[in-house]
């Protein structure tokens, strides 16, 4: 099962939990099944079919230009992060 | 809209003329009527150095001259330093010593440097950055461009 | 040892050659933005808002109308309605062109265009606006306080992407959090803090905003400019004029400097506008004036760091809190700021809190590494601050808390291969740290920094000609060089030689998507599109090879520009020689690469400077100054060297004289390059480089991108250095003579 990371300002959704191990192939599958864990977790993450533009999504380290599509392995890390840019 | 001047000017030891309103800037001139937009605007009021030309021999901001100054006058601009398809040494030394990233206020440092070694064929480090001084570059913190303009004096004292 | 390079040698990566634009550039030949002509050209200007902070009542432009000249006039009622209201897409229109409010001095209300700019400039005078003044917000600590005018009425403060129900000019919250930093303060044997405080500075680049567009009858749009993205330009005015991209065309020109300032557009949808109404191709060309006021700076704002230590010098907890000014719209770098803060610490207690706050002033946008310098401004004093009270050398202290591959930063990611170890290695060898500085009123200080490679998207394509030369298109528009970087990875790839490869930057129509030049991202990700274009080259010329001797493709050697046959020595032929026979042999042959890196690795740096100050004037000489980065490879040298040099002179004018000075009526007081003071080439000394090669193991030669993290640690380390000259910490930028006289009494 893959860690997720809960990013703190969302633990408010995980009474405190800061990093959960969580089932799934990909990064849409372990979003719905942490939503069924901590129900409202999925809307802060998630508009329509995709992750928010705001945010960005990290396995294992390196964030995923796939977004909600990115393939998990079992031993993974799952970070949501800022969306960052350059200069 | 005021009535326009005639001004006859040599540039690039060719004589050129043209018409433009005493409230056009020589850099507006070259840029806009002549057709030579390789000088640069950066700021448009003499704190740059990008519009550097040399006016009788004397490097000036043609952004604070005005078109109709230059009448019976003798220009340079950048577009007059290679020798055809030759490249001048100062433009192979600025070249050879990635002494431009991003370039635009490449032709105004190769018309100072012209101006400066024409003057003092030999200037030390300090006489070099202190003839500079009104040119700016953001892109290089200066270092390769004094390399080259050091480079561009060997060249040229041992025959370019 | 002085440096740690990758041993890994190249026949072409790692050589200086002449970039292949850089004879037009020398001559003056080059066209850079303002350069475009296109028959029937219309000259445009903006009309700009006089005040901070006012409700438009009316906009009158009749009488500009009847100007002899002058063709049109557009104001936001020209742009789509925004039926969300609040989006980012409302925001980026409000920018363009002020929707009701005004909302910062130099804020663009209508656009003009005529036969010539100096009648344009006059019908700039011959609008009318009414307005009703308001009450600006000039500071973080102005905007955040209860009593100030909220600027934008309907948005409330967003917490990892939602809306709270606070209306107070934050417009996000952004928080990271590791372990447990009460505890670890408790651990602590001392604990440092301090609040650091920065103004805007803006990248300073020479060349104004530059942009020509034509909006035809056939409903297309061009448009030609000079910018850090032609495709992300397509995406932006595709968003704001609510046109689709297949009908938008951005045809990139030269640019004279961007640093993150011309990734945003501003005059382009303006003058597409004007375009429509008129007909015909309109040119928009900012001014200084309008570069300073109606650009986007890098926020001022303050930075509070709060570090706990062990006597020995571990660190056992950092906090810190950001406010960085938005300006008038959201969208500061503090959330990248709060990622970068503590980057080059290890510590498994961590809580960063950052603030999004709107502000009276031009909306931010990214400057060279966005976030990171305020961020390292604080941290690296405090840290120093630690080293001082704990008699440690601040190397070593740094040496003793550096992160490594597998530690954790305080968003959550793990390092992957990084190269600080190596870099603080490489500060305490060189020649500038051994050297002692001795005298009065003279000191040396040291930091180092931190910046991502934002990855994203680029395409590349590749042709080979029939004199065995290739062709190569991309589209990442050349600010320092990266076409020499890219189209030398092509021919390192291809075992072809640089002067063979013809790169060239393309339009919107003529090659794969490709994002910004920005991020560090051009030379890794640009380079492994053209590296995987090559590599489908090489491998269709192998086969093409097999074909025309009748072998199979497995008995096909191409090694350094030869292809050859395993079995039978005596066939063999160039490149070169295979090229011209590529025609009669079945067609040309061509590779595209396309790439959307997921791994990639950040670049740290180091800055040491040597200062003497003058208690009189206040005047800080810079005696010498070298900077160190993790460049994972130098693909070419001389850029890498120059971006380092060009960074660290950023970094050196933004700690002793750069600032935007405003006025208590939220006017910028210095808006021209005499009084926004950058620094000349009288100001500096050479500057050192030392390139340390940690290669990253995500990209086939080992890049990093390498043109941001070298602008993070000059202030902080010119900071230290005045510190040790002067005994007095400066917690506030810039540190300029005024400041030095009144703050060290001429001690």
């Amino acid at each position: 099962m893959a860690t997720v990371f809960i990013p703190s300002l969302l633990h408010q959704f995980t009474n405190n939990v800061s990093q959960i191990d969580v089932e799934g192939p990909n990064v849409r599958t372990i979003v719905n099944n942490l939503d069924l864990k901590f129900p409202g977790i999925k809307s802060r993450l998630v508009e329509g079919h995709k992750i928010k533009p705001s945010i960005s999504v990290a396995v294992d380290g390196n964030i995923t230009p796939m977004g909600l599509l990115e393939d998990v392995e079992p031993d993974s890390e799952v970070h949501f992060l800022p969306a960052i840019s350059g200069g | 809209m005021s009535k326009k001047t005639h001004v006859q000017t040599t540039i690039n030891g060719e004589a050129v003329e043209f018409l433009c309103e005493p409230r056009q800037s020589l850099l507006e001139c070259l840029r806009d009527i002549v057709g030579l937009t390789g000088t640069k605007e950066g700021c448009n009021d003499g704190n740059c150095g990008a519009c550097t030309v040399i006016l009788d021999g004397r490097t000036v901001t043609s952004c604070l001259v005005l078109g109709v100054e230059v009448d019976g006058k003798e220009l340079t601009t950048i577009e007059g330093i290679a020798d055809g398809e030759k490249l001048h040494p100062i433009q192979d030394a600025f070249l050879e010593n990635a002494a431009l990233q991003c370039g635009i206020c490449t032709p105004g440092f190769i018309i100072a440097t012209k101006a400066l070694l024409d003057h003092n064929p030999d200037p030390s480090e300090y006489e070099i950055r202190w003839w500079l001084a009104n040119n700016l570059c953001r892109c290089t913190g200066y270092d390769k461009i004094v390399r080259a303009v050091q480079d561009s004096a060997e060249r040229i004292k041992a025959g370019g | 040892m002085t440096s740690i390079k990758d041993p890994k040698k190249y026949n072409v990566i790692g050589t200086r050659p002449v970039r292949p634009d850089g004879t037009d550039k020398v001559t003056g030949r080059a066209l850079y933005g303002a350069d475009f002509e296109i028959t029937g050209l219309l000259h445009g200007k903006i009309l700009r808002s006089p005040h901070p902070h006012a409700r438009i009542k009316s906009i009158n432009f009749d009488e500009a109308l009847k100007i002899d000249g002058v063709l049109a006039v557009v104001t936001s009622e020209d742009l789509p309605d925004n039926p969300d209201g609040i989006s980012s897409i409302a925001y980026g229109r409000g920018n363009i062109l002020a929707k009701d409010k005004v909302l910062y001095v130099g804020h663009a209300i209508a656009g003009v265009a005529a036969i010539d700019p100096h009648t344009a400039e006059e019908a700039l005078e011959a609008i009318k606006v009414e307005y009703e003044i308001l009450s600006p917000s000039l500071s973080v600590e102005e905007a955040m306080d209860d009593s100030s005018e909220i600027i934008h009425e309907n948005a409330f403060m967003k917490e990892f992407g939602e809306m709270t129900t606070t209306n107070n000019n934050i417009d996000e919250h952004f928080q990271h959090k590791m372990g447990n930093v009460s505890k670890g303060f408790e651990e602590a044997d001392l604990v440092v803090e301090g609040k650091y405080s920065t103004v805007m500075v803006h990248q300073g680049y020479i060349e104004p905003h530059a942009a020509t567009a034509l909006w035809k009858a056939d409903g297309t749009i061009t448009v030609w400019n000079s910018t850090q993205g032609s495709f992300p330009d397509r995406d932006e005015m595709s968003d704001i004029l609510d046109v689709p991209i297949s009908k938008i065309k951005v045809v990139p020109l030269e640019i004279g400097g961007g640093f993150g300032g011309k990734i945003p557009i501003y005059q382009e949808p303006v003058a597409a506008l004007l375009s429509k109404k008129t007909g015909k191709p309109v040119k928009i060309l900012m001014s200084r004036k309008e570069v300073f006021e109606s650009t986007g700076p890098t926020p001022g704002g303050y930075t509070w760091v709060k570090v706990g230590v062990k006597n020995n010098g571990k660190i056992t907890a950092m906090q810190a809190e950001l406010a960085f000014e938005a300006g008038a719209f959201p969208g500061s770098p503090v959330g990248m700021g709060s990622q970068c803060v503590f980057a080059a610490y290890n510590c498994d207690n961590q809580l960063v809190d950052g603030y999004d706050v709107i502000v009276n002033k031009p909306k931010t946008a990214a400057y060279r590494a966005p976030g990171s310098p305020n961020a390292a401004f604080a941290t690296e004093q405090v840290i120093d601050e630690i080293s001082k009270k704990l008699n440690i050398d601040p190397i070593e202290l740094r040496l003793l808390n550096a992160v490594k591959e597998g530690d954790r930063r305080v968003d959550g990611p793990k390092f992957p291969v990084i190269g600080l170890t190596e870099v603080l290695e490489a500060m305490k060898n060189s020649p500038q740290y051994k050297k002692s500085l001795d005298g009065p009123n003279k000191g040396r200080g040291i930091a180092v920094g931190y910046w991502f490679n934002v990855g994203l998207q680029s395409s590349c394509s590749i042709t080979v000609n029939s004199d065995g030369t290739i062709s190569l298109v991309e589209g990442s528009t050349d600010i320092g060089g990266s076409r020499a970087s890219i189209a030398m990875q092509a021919a390192e790839t291809l075992g072809i030689s640089y002067e063979d490869v013809n790169p060239t930057v393309a339009d919107t129509d003529l090659v794969g998507y490709t994002a910004v030049t920005g991020g560090s991202r051009t030379t890794f990700a640009t380079g492994y599109a053209a590296h995987l274009a090559a590599d489908e080259v090489k491998s269709k010329m192998i086969k093409r090879a097999a074909k025309i001797w009748g072998i199979s493709v497995d008995s096909v050697n191409y090694e350094k520009g030869q292809f050859s046959s395993k079995s039978d020595p005596m066939l063999n032929m160039t490149f070169k020689e295979l090229a011209k026979e590529l025609e009669g042999s079945g067609g040309s042959i061509a590779g595209t690469g396309s790439i959307n890196p997921k791994k990639v690795g950040g670049s740290f740096a180091g800055s040491i400077a040597d200062i003497e100050y003058d208690p009189e004037t206040g005047k800080v000489e810079i005696l010498d100054f070298t900077s160190i980065q993790d460049a994972g490879k130098a693909i070419h040298p001389s850029y890498v060297e120059g971006q380092m040099q060009g960074g660290s002179v950023q970094g050196i004018g933004w700690a002793l004289n750069e600032e935007y000075f405003y006025d208590k009526q939220g006017v910028m007081n210095n808006s021209t390059l005499l009084d926004y003071r950058m620094p000349t080439s009288l100001d500096l000394p050479k500057i050192n480089t030392i390139i340390v090669e940690v290669p990253d193991p995500s990209h086939p030669y080992g890049v990093r991108g390498v043109g941001e993290a070298n602008i993070v640690p000059p202030t902080p380390a010119i900071a230290n250095a005045i510190r040790q000259a002067t005994g007095v910490r400066f917690n506030f930028l810039p540190i300029n003579p005024a400041a030095i006289v009144k703050n060290t009494n001429g001690k």
